[in-house]
Formats: C-alpha cells, structure tokens, sequence
C-alpha cells in the first residue's frame, strides 16, 4: 500500500476507534450512524472531539504544516533551552517549519501573548497551563502541554550575607523571590520550607519577581534569596552577591519545571503544524540530553537574541561544573537535564499543591485534567515516531527526598494532601 | 554671542565636566565590572553602539537606531491621536462651562492614573501588545492637552466671541480664525507636557511589553547586568526628550501673540 493510502487508512482506524469509544462499541456507533446518518455522525462527534488533531498525531508523518511562518515565545532561562536552541541549531527548519522566537519580559505578559494569539506556541512554566485551563488567576482557556522543557535545573539561591546558614528553619523572615505564583519554583520553594517546619504563608514572605529582575533585587537587599530558574542563581554567584544554598534537584531528583505549551485550539486547528513542532521540539530535547553538546549549546543561546548571558555563565549551568559562591566548585552533571515526557503523574502532584496552598479552593477531577493537559499519551507516540523510547507508563510514583522522604502516589492524592501538617485546606 | 549667554555656557560646561569628572573618580574606586561603570567606559559601549545603531539581528536583538525609531514610531501614533482627541473634547468643554463643570470631576479622577495602570486592561480587551502599547502612550498624553486646550478656550477674551457672532461667521470659520489661535498659546503648552509624559510613559510601557523599542532595550541589558548600555540608553531617551521639547517650544514661539 502507498504511503497516503497507508495514512488515510490510519486516520479512518483512528476515526472508528473513537466512534466506538463513545458510543460504547460498534453497535452502539451503528445504531447512531444509521439513526442520524454517516456525515451527521462524524460531524457530530467532531464537535466533541478533537478528531482531526487525534489523527495527526496518530499518523506517523504529519502531512504538511498548516501554516510554516510561527512565533513561540520565550522567557529568557535556561530552562527554555530546547525551544531556543532549535531556532539558531534548525531543529524548526529540520521539520518544515520557519519559527522565530520571541523573547518575552514576564511571565504575566507570555501568558497573555499567548491568549492572545500573538504567539503560536510558547514556553511557559509547568503549573501554568493547569492553572490556565481551570481559569485559576487567568480567564479560563483550554492549553495543552505535549512536552516538558526540562527537568531539575532550578535553585535556592541566598544572598552572600546569610552565608553559614544552614536549614530551613533559619530562614524564618526571609524575603523570598519565585518566578510566578503558578510556577514550580514556587511549589517546591514551600514544599522545602513546610517540610523545614517553617509556614511559608505566615514565617516568611514569598513574591513573584521576573527572573531577569531577581538579580538585582538580591543585590539591593530587597530580596534574602530565591527559588529562581537559571542562568540567575549561577549569575548571582558570577556577580558575587549571592551563594547557591541547594540545587532543586535535591528537593524533588527529576522534577518537571518549564513546559511547551499551546492553547488546546491550535493542536486542534493546525494538527500537522502542531506535529511538526512537537517534533522540532522533542528533537531539539534529545539533543540537549547528551551531555557532551552541552557546551555547543550554551554557545548558541547565550548571545543577545537569546538569553543575553555571559557564555561562560550559561555553560557552567547547562554542564553542571560551577562555583557555588562558597568557594566550593561542584560537579553536578544532572544539575539541569531534558526529558520531555509529560507525566499524568506531574500534573496531579501540581495540582495537590495548588490545593494544598489555597489556589484552588474547590474540588478537581486529578486525573482528567491531567489527562486533558498534559498529553503523555500523544507524546509517547511522537517519540517513538521519531526512535526515541518514551516510558511505558505515563503515572508513576515520584519520591520527594527532602526532610522526611515521602513517595507520592498519584492514585492516592487526597491522603498525599493531608500527609502535610502545614496546608491550607 | 552676548556677555551674559558665555557666562552661562562656561558655568553649564564647568558643572558638567566636574560631575563627570566626580563619576570617573567614584567609579575608579572599585575594580572593573564590579560597582557602577564610568564615564570612561559608557563612552566605549556608547562608540560600540552609534558604530552601527541599524542592525537587525532577528526579532530579539536589534541596533540602538531601530530601537529609537520603534519607540518614536509608538509615541507618534499614541501622541498624535491622543492630541486630536484632547484639543477636540477640549474646544467643546471650553465653549461650554456647564459641560467643563460636568466633565470635570471624571477627568480629574482619571487623571493622576498612571498610564502603566491601564495596561493589563488594554492587554485583556485588545488583545494586541503592540496596540495596548500605543493606547498607553495615548492616556499619559491625553490629560494635559484636555486640561489645557479647556482652559485656553474658555479663557478666550469674550470680546473675539461677541465680534465673531456679529460678523455672522459660521461655526467652522469661528473655531479656525477665532477660537483656535486665539487658545494656541494654551494648547502648545499643554502639547509639551503631553509629549514629555508620553516619553516618560513609552520606557516603562516597553519594559512590560518587551519586543523592540528602547524601554525594551533596557530591560534586555538589565538582564544582563550591562549597566554600561543603560546608562548610554538613559542618555539617549535623555537626549530625545530635549529633541521633542525643543521643537514644541519653536511651535509655541511661533505662535505666541500680544493682545
């Protein structure tokens, strides 16, 4: 069979899947095809289903992209490095597309560029999509997330003053600084503390603060330290305002942080172009994990256009050899590491901390709005498309090592939730 | 050139060479790219730059000219429609007290409102940066136009008024021969505040918005610590300032008059 013939057969295996999904098995889908007739019927469910975009990803090459000329926006951290690198390294050309990334001040103002739709696709933090879709601090639009940016790769950075300091209880009135208040930084920022019996509501002050901005606020005395996305912990170093206290891999090894995220209405309007993408992405995220491109890496995205970083700061991030501002030089070689994979898993412990800090005050379905968001299930198949090995599955138990060692459970998230003493539920 | 305007130049000379020679001393106390960077080391990033101020390297990186013509571009939509829609509402209040007395309490609850203030609304209605971005150059130079073109024309001597309304002209003729010269004086000055709040505002509207135009220039070297290329920048929007204000000063002699 041709290769056309091959992927229409494909889209029409796709298409009868779902059709039995919904209908409850082929006799169900009979009884209303012959009710209302074949065109009603397909029409009818693609109203409630993504059809189209379920059978581009189901393909395993994407027909032509839609449309070639995108804009995905970016925020200036290394934690954007697969979606920036693609543009100088042509991972986007690789697959057919011309994209120019558009660097972006706050993640305030990437988020509503992207509603916008003045960028197509964008980096964002991982909480944000999840925020965004359940309309939490946002007006209230469907976003996807089909790949993780990076994993680890955050720090708690404090100012050189407190040098000597050592646990989290001696933190009590810091100043602190996040990126976002749906920001992972901020998660695990409260995670460390509580767990260090200190309430990061009521001992200490937590604000949002761009990331390019967090630098200088250490240097001026108005912030103690920050849980901040790189190259801004290691520049505090570099600057020799601050030290860097504990990198965010010690809280949580492997933790999801930044995401490729677009608005649901893209993936289902441009199922190829949204394909190609993912694809330049996950490609682009491949590369990065090897370690030995890493300095060729940090070369390409440190100029002006990009992150505008010394090179020499973004190599020490992405290679894991630094001075940690104590005299110290580490080596650290999963200090920052790529793995796209969105676990269903991810989403739910993000949303019990959404919950547990109080920015969700009502009930949610953890497991559907994972599943809405976070798309594991189609990035499990792009991989494989491309000869890269996704996870088998796509819930798994995390272990958070900090304090008390505790294993998340994303089957048993509301007695996760209340195995917290300092919660505000 | 008089006695009195070469005094002036001498002492405005002396001062500024003693506060640079002041900044040289205090920032060659501490090594390079440690504290605050010179004047010696602005001048060298400040060449580097008007060296080739028309680069263009993608969207996120572009030379100090093109920035500087991106801001003027956005002040010059904002500004220009703000100043037709100021000196038109402002003829209608000034012609009619009871309108102006009306009226007045809204402007003056809207007007100490900063401009950056309305962005987040520009941003959720227009849903456009760049747009948002104009409409915020628009209200910072709105208000002074209004207040002023009002107050100009309700000042109008009553005598042009009753002369006007003798001769019979009609109301087009009134406002071009009588009403707008007679409150020129009143509008331009109002116009220069304008345009100095509007430059004021355009820095800070681009730091939020990012993209191209000086104010993002800031913000991208603040990224990266480069404080020599924002302290070149402050100098720069410094200087345009005095550009814009020098040539609504020329307007306003021009049409200055004596009763």
């Amino acid at each position: 069979m041709s290769e056309t013939g091959m992927d229409a057969l494909r889209a029409r295996v796709v298409e009868r899947a779902v059709e039995r999904a919904v209908f409850g098995g082929e006799l169900g889908r009979r009884a209303f095809v012959r009710a209302v007739g074949a065109t009603t019927a397909s029409a009818a469910l693609a109203s409630l289903f993504p059809m189209a975009a379920a059978k581009a990803i189901a393909q395993e090459k994407p027909g032509p992209p839609e449309k070639r000329d995108l804009k995905i926006g970016f925020i200036p951290i290394t934690c954007a490095t697969p979606i920036i690198m693609a543009e100088p390294m042509g991972f986007y050309k690789k697959h057919g597309l011309n994209v120019q990334v558009l660097k972006a001040s706050s993640w305030a103002m990437i988020r509503d560029i992207s509603i916008n739709g003045e960028t197509d696709a964008t980096h964002m933090l991982s909480p944000m999509p999840l925020a965004i879709s359940l309309g939490v601090g946002s007006q209230s639009v469907p976003y996807v997330i089909p790949a993780v940016e990076n994993i680890n790769g955050q720090a708690i950075t404090l100012a050189a003053k407190h040098r000597g300091l050592k646990t989290a209880a001696d933190m009590k009135g810091f100043k602190f600084g996040v990126p976002f208040d749906y920001s992972m930084h901020n998660f695990l920022l409260r995670y460390f503390l509580a767990e260090g019996g200190v309430d990061p509501d009521r001992d200490v002050q937590i604000r949002a603060v761009p990331p390019p901005e967090m630098v200088a606020n250490l240097r001026a005395n108005n912030l103690d330290g920050y849980l901040a996305p790189d190259p801004f912990n290691q520049r505090a170093v570099y600057e020799e305002v601050g030290f860097i206290y504990m990198l965010s891999k010690d809280i949580w090894p492997g933790h999801p942080c930044c995401a490729f995220a677009a608005k649901h209405e893209f993936m289902e309007k441009m199922p190829n172009t949204f394909q190609a993408t993912l694809n330049a992405i996950l490609d682009a995220t491949q590369y990065a994990r090897d370690k030995s491109h890493r300095k060729e890496i940090a070369a390409a995205i440190a100029p002006k256009n990009f992150l505008n970083q010394p090179v020499e700061v973004v190599e020490q991030v992405l290679t894991g050899v630094f001075p940690d501002g104590l005299g110290n030089t580490r080596n650290v070689p999963d200090r920052i590491d790529f793995d796209p994979f969105p676990y269903h898993s991810m989403a739910i412990w993000i949303l019990t901390q959404m919950k547990r800090w109080g920015y969700i005050k009502t009930d949610v379905s953890y497991r559907r709005v994972a599943e809405e968001v976070f798309l594991a299930t189609g990035t499990a198949r792009a991989m494989r498309a491309l000869g890269q090995k996704p996870p088998e599955a796509t819930l798994v138990k995390h272990t958070l090592a900090i304090g008390k060692t505790r294993v998340f459970d994303p089957d048993q998230p509301d007695d996760y939730l209340k195995s917290f003493a300092i919660r505000r539920t | 050139m008089t006695r009195e305007r070469l005094r002036v130049v001498f002492l405005s000379a002396l001062i500024g060479l003693a506060f640079v020679l002041a900044w040289q001393a205090f920032a060659g106390t501490k090594p390079a790219g440690k504290g605050i960077p010179g004047p010696l080391a602005v001048g060298a990033t400040a060449w580097q730059m008007l060296a080739d101020p028309f680069y263009d390297n993608g969207p996120n990186d572009k030379g100090i000219g093109l920035q500087l013509a991106a801001s003027l571009g956005r002040l010059a939509l904002g500004y220009l429609s703000a100043s037709a829609m100021a000196v038109m509402l402002g003829v209608t209040l000034g012609l009619s007290p009871l309108l102006y007395r009306a009226i007045n309490p809204y402007v003056q609850v809207l007007k100490p409102v900063s401009p950056l203030a309305w962005m987040p609304l520009f941003l959720y209605t227009i849903k456009d940066s760049g747009q948002s971005a104009i409409l915020v150059i628009f209200m910072s130079s709105l208000w002074p136009t209004l207040a002023n073109t009002a107050f100009g024309v309700a000042s109008i001597k009553r005598d042009y008024l009753n002369v006007a309304s003798i001769l019979q002209l009609s109301w087009s003729r009134r406002l071009v021969t009588v009403i707008l010269p007679a409150a020129a004086p009143a509008i331009v000055a109002g116009l220069r505040i304008s345009v100095g709040s509007a430059w004021v505002a355009i820095v800070a509207a681009e730091m939020l918005i990012g993209g191209t135009g000086i104010g993002y220039f800031v913000w991208n070297e603040w990224n990266n610590l480069a404080l020599t290329s924002v302290i070149f920048a402050i100098l720069a929007i410094g200087l345009i300032g005095v550009l814009l204000d020098a040539g609504l000063a020329r307007l306003a002699r021009r049409l200055a008059y004596t009763e």
